[in-house]
């Protein structure tokens, strides 16, 4: 009973010191006229809209690949995706304390149901088909479908979607490059399907399939530092597919949040902060050829 | 020809076999009434039904389905002849009796220790993508080839151990009389231990069998799209399970005989071996 009453004198006395903090704050950061609320907790938008209050919780894949997150350690803020969450996070008035992360896998956060998080952003490409059971955000990114193949393999070389006919290609499950293989390049071979990349990168290294088809970026990165002797054949036009492949936010399906979050993506686009993260974790999108149709 | 009067014990079996199947009926009915009168009045039960029991969903899916499921039943069934020499291999290994085979049985024993102690999907991965991955050309390198292999020594393991538990339970007086007769050790082991222990295990075997038709599905891990591969696609594709319920449909079709028929193997053995049936 007694360490009871100690322990709500506690809570009580730090319940009145946060009270106080957040007067004497709000009072400056009205004076300089910012909407932002006390200590970085979000702004007069995300009030009441975030899944804990006063913190932003942000979902990204388990694991994180690079270049979208370095070293799968998103609170870090390096990589293209962690700076773009932590550039929305500063928009909306959350501080970087205010910021949590959780893990889901690439399929589980399109999915029905509950979400555990405010937004996931794992390089989702905006279609017609998810935006039944989730909601997205605006673009924050925009890419081509790449396909990512070995130096010395009949895929290298391909100019048209002809010479990729008689290859076998792999790819993630769930992903907008699986139906990109199925719908737009329909090889002659049935295509391999695995749950990540990571399955898709080991059947190329040991020559069960000729080709991965995967978003530019990825693909530059696979080349780059993954596997040795990998090329990026080439890319594939922003029209080749009905929907182009634009990244976006993915929030639970109605979220008031999403307009808070456009908003803040709008100026990140105006201000140029967007165009700085590009240029700073992804490779020029010219570096690869396009494959014509 | 006069029909045999029915003697008092007949008669009262005959009662006491009607009073079970009318309570058999009348609990069975009462358990279907509450599942299809409750489940549809729980108040999310239409959200349910719409990701889980979508009718035209499951009508879209199930053709392809369909096909996926033709590759489940290859691997299964070429993978099965292997399964069940290379057990039966193992198995008469770790009951052989010579001192010089010594090397030979304790490799049989670490054989079944450890492919039985991993779980398979770590065989799959580590044999399907590891053994291609030493440089080998198309066709050998087929994540279908290693896939199954990884599936046959896996499953070889469990059956070895069901047919060691087979030849152990043949008492060992059969032995004795097969060599009293002048037949060799190889001889009993043939004629006189083998039949006996095989026909023992069959409903075991088949018990396994159905596990492994289940398992085949982990060979999609590694690439091959099969039936349970299919309709995760479909299911994200759509963001509706319906096709996993519609691929369970499809492994029920074959399982559900499966295991009928396991059911009316143990009791015709059963019914061979022990006598009348108590009440």
């Amino acid at each position: 009973m007694r360490r009871f009453l100690i322990s709500l004198a506690v809570v009580s006395s730090l319940g009145l010191a946060a009270c106080g903090s957040s007067d004497t704050s709000s009072d400056t950061t009205a004076a300089g006229g910012d909407a932002k609320l006390a200590g970085g907790t979000g702004n007069d938008c995300t009030t009441d809209k975030t899944l804990t209050a006063a913190t932003l919780t942000i979902g990204t894949g388990t694991p994180a690949f690079e270049p979208w997150v370095v070293g799968d350690a998103p609170e870090k803020g390096e990589g293209f995706e962690a700076a773009v969450a932590y550039a929305v996070a500063t928009e909306l008035g959350f501080d970087n304390e205010h910021v949590s992360w959780v893990r889901t896998s690439f399929d589980e956060a399109v999915q029905p149901g509950k979400k555990n998080f405010d937004f996931n952003l794992q390089q989702y490409s905006i279609t017609e088909e998810r935006k039944k059971t989730v909601s997205f955000s605006d673009a924050y990114y925009t890419t081509n479908q790449a396909i990512v193949g070995f130096a010395d393999s009949s895929a290298a070389g391909a100019k048209s979607v002809a010479d990729l006919k008689g290859l076998k290609f792999g790819a993630q499950t769930g992903t907008t490059s699986l139906g990109f293989i199925t719908d737009v390049i329909k090889p002659d071979a049935e295509p391999f399907v695995y749950d990540d990349n990571a399955g898709a990168k080991a059947a190329l290294e040991a020559k069960q399939i000729d080709a991965i088809v995967v978003d530019l970026p990825t693909a530059f990165y696979i080349a780059a530092v993954e596997i040795e002797g990998a090329v990026v054949i080439g890319q594939f036009p922003a029209d080749a597919n009905a929907t182009p492949e634009q990244f976006g936010l993915v929030f639970d399906l109605e979220n008031p949040l999403v307009a808070c979050v456009n908003t803040a993506l709008a100026t990140l686009k105006e201000n140029g902060t967007l165009a700085t993260i590009e240029s700073t974790w992804l490779s020029d999108k010219t570096g690869a050829p396009v494959i014509s149709l | 020809m006069t029909v045999e009067p029915l003697s008092r014990r007949q008669l009262f079996e005959r009662a006491q076999r009607r009073k079970s199947t009318l309570i058999a009926a009348a609990s069975t009915s009462l358990i279907v009434l509450l599942v299809v009168v409750l489940i549809p009045k729980m108040p999310r039960w239409d959200r349910v039904r719409q990701s889980f029991f979508n009718a035209e969903r499951f009508k879209d899916s199930f053709p392809r389905l369909l096909h996926a499921f033709v590759l489940d039943i290859k691997i299964f069934a070429w993978s099965v002849p292997f399964i069940v020499v290379l057990a039966l291999l193992v198995a008469i290994t770790r009951n052989s009796r010579s001192p010089a085979l010594f090397p030979l049985r304790a490799f049989a024993i670490a054989y079944t220790d450890i492919m039985r102690g991993v779980p398979v999907l770590l065989w799959i991965y580590l044999i399907g993508f590891g053994v291609p991955g030493l440089g080998m050309d198309r066709p050998w390198n087929s994540p279908l080839l290693w896939g199954s292999v990884a599936l046959v020594l896996t499953y070889a393991a469990y059956v070895a151990e069901v047919f060691r538990a087979g030849i152990d339970g043949v008492h060992e007086s059969q032995r004795a009389a097969a060599r009293s007769l002048g037949l060799s050790n190889m001889q009993s082991l043939r004629f006189v231990v083998l039949p006996q222990a095989i026909r023992k295990v069959i409903p075991p075997l088949m018990n396994d069998l159905v596990s492994l038709q289940k398992d085949v599905a982990l060979v999609s891990l590694i690439g091959p799209v099969e039936i349970l591969r299919q309709a995760g696609i479909d299911k994200s594709k759509f963001a509706n399970f319906t096709p996993y319920l519609a691929a369970a449909a499809i492994f029920l079709l074959l399982t559900i005989p499966l295991t009928r028929t396991t059911d009316w193997l143990i009791e015709r053995e059963r019914r061979r071996t022990s006598g009348t049936r108590v009440r």
